[in-house]
């Protein structure tokens, strides 16, 4: 993964390296972004506040993470109940439950898997994470993509396919190095 | 490690666009965290060493600060709000 590991980058920071927290937040702001609006349906305001909150106290606790690699559920909870806490304190009533919207365990487990296609399309050769995420995330235009990166705008839909063949293949690749040795 | 189950390409595709970009200003403002936080600890720090600094911090935050040359950013003032207004 470019920058390293979870476990790398926290290092980093812990050791005061002035890029580490700027790539920190770089690597974590979608995912961040995404449980706010996403799963927890915040509207705009409230979600920019619990956005600053969760990397302030990210920032304020990284010292307390006992494992480095456990960074990633850390983010998704800490932001998790920081949702859940600013749903509570816009609610009159006394409400311990159900200020979760229908459906956020689904949300989040979505919003991981996504996390984790957009590590693997970082690895990818040939602008491909560019132009993948300029078309599916950016919803940008053929013509958008081929100005931006400089390239002829009739190739952009070929570009696109050969790209998601190679991040189908790397992921497929994640997986066979991940899968538990049996037997 | 979140591992993806079926990789069919309609579902990477699908996969990619759940997460757009945080806006550009809020990420900003997160990677400036430890600059406005070593901000924030000098004021703190200037306060507990000068007590009529913080008697001013105490009566008008806001000019204390702009008096002295601070320019703190929102979350910093935040704190400092926090911090003083209690006492």
């Amino acid at each position: 993964m470019p920058g390293g590991s979870d476990a790398e980058l926290v290092a980093r920071c812990r050791s005061g390296d002035a890029l580490a927290w700027s790539e920190l937040v770089d690597r974590f702001s979608r995912y961040v972004y995404a449980i706010c609006v996403q799963a927890f349906r915040l509207p705009e305001h409230d979600a920019e506040d619990v956005f600053q909150e969760v990397f302030a106290k990210v920032y304020e606790h990284l010292d307390r993470l006992r494992d480095d690699d456990a960074i990633r559920p850390w983010i998704g909870q800490l932001t998790r109940r920081t949702c859940i806490d600013r749903l509570r304190s816009r609610s009159r009533e006394e409400v311990t439950e159900d200020v979760e919207p229908e459906g956020v365990d689904e949300s989040l487990q979505t919003i991981a898997e996504s996390l984790a296609v957009h590590e693997a399309m970082a690895g990818l050769p040939d602008n491909c994470r560019d132009i993948l995420d300029r078309f599916f995330a950016r919803d940008e235009s053929y013509k958008v993509i081929g100005e931006a990166l400089g390239l002829p705008g009739g190739t952009i839909a070929s570009r696109i396919s050969r790209c998601l063949e190679k991040l189908k293949a790397a992921m497929e690749e994640n997986v066979e190095v991940a899968r538990p040795v049996s037997g | 490690m979140i591992r993806v189950k079926a990789h069919d390409i309609e579902q990477l595709a699908r996969l990619i666009g759940v997460l757009p970009l945080a806006p550009e200003g809020w990420v900003h403002a997160a990677k400036e965290l430890p600059l406005a936080r070593r901000g924030l600890d000098d004021i703190v720090a200037r306060a507990e060493a000068d007590v009529a600094f913080r008697a001013r911090l105490v009566a008008d935050l806001e000019s204390a600060l702009a008096e002295e040359g601070y320019e703190p950013s929102p979350p910093t003032l935040e704190a400092l709000r926090e911090r003083y207004s209690k006492e």
